[in-house]
């Protein structure tokens, strides 16, 4: 068991390391920012999979601390000076306030039916939406703005894109070995336990609403995070980080990934900012290709008949499959030589 | 006798249907006791009141004389009533394994531990394959629950219920749907905590040589009423179990 878990870490690490490589053959300006689109969503569709993978919670307004977290580090850094420290500060701002909003959903919400939160988040986020809309004064209302992030020291300061490339990087492969940790924590395992059968979750003596709050907090908190990361790679925010395709953007990315597997997210993010930047080049050839939801519908029908366990998930299965043959395969030569 | 659990008027009605009518029992400590009755009599809704999965429409239940009515599953899990369900309810999508791990980790009170690896606990992990070697279920350890069959699921609800360690085991039927081969090793799992004498087991149970064999006191409902209660003999003995119940080997 030890021995699997090192191995996967390798790999991970290993691939990790390949990414803070890859700038430095291909530093196209475009390919850096859809790197960082990678990785803002891959953060961002992680802390998705902890609520619907991991815990079986559906959330469709998951866009409001996304949103949030992209106005908090806006608004902090256009209303004051853009300095290191009002940077830190509004990085503390997105993190509270995606807690405090999470935390609220989650004790009005989990302790009802599961489509509750589903309904009140979608309803926080177009309350959000239209909060941003209307407080003209702050957020400039639906032309959004632009904020400068601070000045980097001497050198530094050339290389801009590829210091964001390297932050948004180092952020998700954190996150991701933090959440990693946290799933296979005893209390991710009452996590999964919760998912699949609630009722036995409290008759083992769990009891569910702290672990559905916890883990609301901490999806809310990674999401915010994601949100400034997100602002901070275009230096713009808009109401559009509070839309319904941000929170199904999260969903495919999970779904195409494989839910409750935390990397498949990851994967899913890359799959889907890839074929949005070369499908939307092909605009020219026919008109379908700028229409993303129509494709986002049929890729996400597809996805659901002939992946359900995503990406990931379906490679893991096959995994599974062939050691359990293996297993079987020795048992049977042992049983011979017993005999 | 000391009573460990006792019910007073327990009753509840599903919509017109009275389940459970006006059940009056004391359970003595440390004591077998079975619950029989024919199919649809009440005995699972009672098991249900007992372990808090259904509230009484009226009536009162003491658990070590504390009025436990109104306490939630996870109160009652706590206080130490564990049962195994008639319908098997396990996790079906993780192993085998992790369904018993959890219970352990349940009884060891390791609810909030998120900065560990599961791992770190070796122990809970080796306790759980020896409780799935006495329940002869070791071999099926990594696989998932949802591909056990019918009667290995309920060797993993027997084996759940062993992990959590209650004082008092509520179990619903655990032989059912089992081959004939596989029911001396459950007879004999129970029959071990029976010998240790600290734990108190009511047991739900159509096999009427199982019930006669085990009981120190036997409990017959029918129709949702109690209709008899005492020893086996005097059960056996009973003229109006004797023309009411004659279902006992009806499954
Ligand atoms: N949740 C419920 N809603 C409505 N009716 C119920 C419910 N639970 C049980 N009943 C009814 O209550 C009666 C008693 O059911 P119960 O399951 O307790 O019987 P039982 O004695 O355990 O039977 P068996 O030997 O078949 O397991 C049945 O008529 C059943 O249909
Ligand atoms: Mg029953």
């Amino acid at each position: 068991m030890i021995k699997t878990i090192q191995k996967s870490t390798w790999i991970y690490i290993a691939v990790a390391f390949m990414l803070v490589l890859l700038p430095f053959f291909k530093d196209e300006r475009w390919f850096l920012f859809l790197m960082i689109q990678v990785f803002t969503f891959g953060i961002f569709a992680m802390s998705y999979d902890l609520l619907l993978g991991y815990t079986g919670i559906v959330s469709f307004g998951h866009a409001m601390f996304f949103g949030l977290g992209a106005y908090s580090i806006g608004i902090t850094l256009n209303f004051l000076e853009s300095t290191f420290m009002n940077l830190f500060l509004g990085i503390l701002l997105a993190l509270v306030l995606g807690g405090i909003v999470a935390f609220f959903a989650g004790i009005l919400t989990l302790r009802l039916k599961s489509h509750y939160y589903a309904m009140l988040t979608l309803a926080l986020a177009s309350l959000f939406l239209v909060l941003a809309e209307k407080w003209r004064s702050v957020t400039r209302g639906s032309d959004g703005f632009t904020f400068r992030i601070p000045e980097l020291p001497g050198p530094l300061q050339d290389h801009r894109n590829l210091v964001v490339y390297m932050f948004c990087l180092v952020s998700m492969v954190l996150i991701f070995f933090g959440l990693r940790r946290l799933t296979e924590s005893p209390l991710g395992k009452i996590l999964v336990a919760i998912r699949e059968n609630e009722g036995r979750v409290e008759s083992l003596g769990f009891r569910i609403m702290p672990y559905k709050v916890i883990i609301s907090v901490v999806s809310g908190v990674v999401a915010s995070f994601a949100g400034v990361l997100y602002a901070i790679s275009i230096r713009f925010v808009g109401t559009n980080v509070f839309g319904i395709d941000v929170t199904l953007d999260a969903l495919l990315m999970t779904i195409i990934g494989g839910v409750g597997t935390l990397v498949g997210p990851i994967i899913g993010a890359g799959i889907i900012e890839f074929a949005h930047h070369y499908l939307s080049d092909l605009s020219d050839v026919h008109w379908i290709f700028e229409r993303w939801i129509i494709l986002f519908g049929i890729v996400y029908i597809l996805a659901v008949i002939f992946f359900p366990a995503g990406i990931v998930g379906t490679l893991w299965h096959k995994l599974a499959k062939r050691k359990h043959k293996k297993q079987e395969m020795k048992q049977k030569t042992s049983d011979k030589l017993a005999s | 006798m000391e009573s460990i659990i006792e019910t007073k008027d327990l009753t509840i009605s599903f919509g017109g249907h009275i389940a459970v009518n006006q059940v009056s029992v004391s359970i003595p400590r440390n004591l077998f006791t079975s619950v029989i009755g024919p199919n649809g009599a009440g005995k699972t809704t009672f098991f249900n009141l007992l372990s808090g999965q259904l509230n009484p429409t009226v009536g009162k239940v003491f658990f070590k004389g504390e009025n436990i009515t109104k306490k939630s599953t996870v109160e009652r899990t706590r206080l130490g009533i564990g049962r195994s369900f008639q319908i098997t309810n396990v996790f079906p999508n993780i192993t085998v394994l992790e369904n018993v791990r959890l219970a352990i980790q349940s009884r060891e009170k390791v609810r909030f531990q998120m900065i560990r690896h599961f791992t770190y606990y070796k122990k809970f992990t080796e306790e759980a394959l020896n409780i799935l070697n006495t329940v002869l279920l070791s071999k099926r350890a990594n696989a998932l629950a949802a591909n056990l069959s019918h009667g290995e699921k309920r060797k993993l609800e027997i084996a759940m219920l062993l992990a959590l360690d209650p004082e008092l085991l509520l179990l619903d039927e655990p032989t059912a749907g089992m081959s004939l081969e596989e029911v001396p090793a459950i007879l004999e799992v129970i029959e071990n905590i029976k010998k240790e004498g600290n734990r108190t087991i009511i047991l739900i149970e159509h096999k009427m040589d199982m019930v006669l064999g085990l009981s120190d006191q036997i409990i017959v409902l029918y129709n949702g009423e109690l209709l008899a209660q005492g020893n086996p003999e005097e059960i056996m003995d009973n003229e109006t179990v004797q023309t009411a119940y004659i279902g006992g080997e009806s499954k």
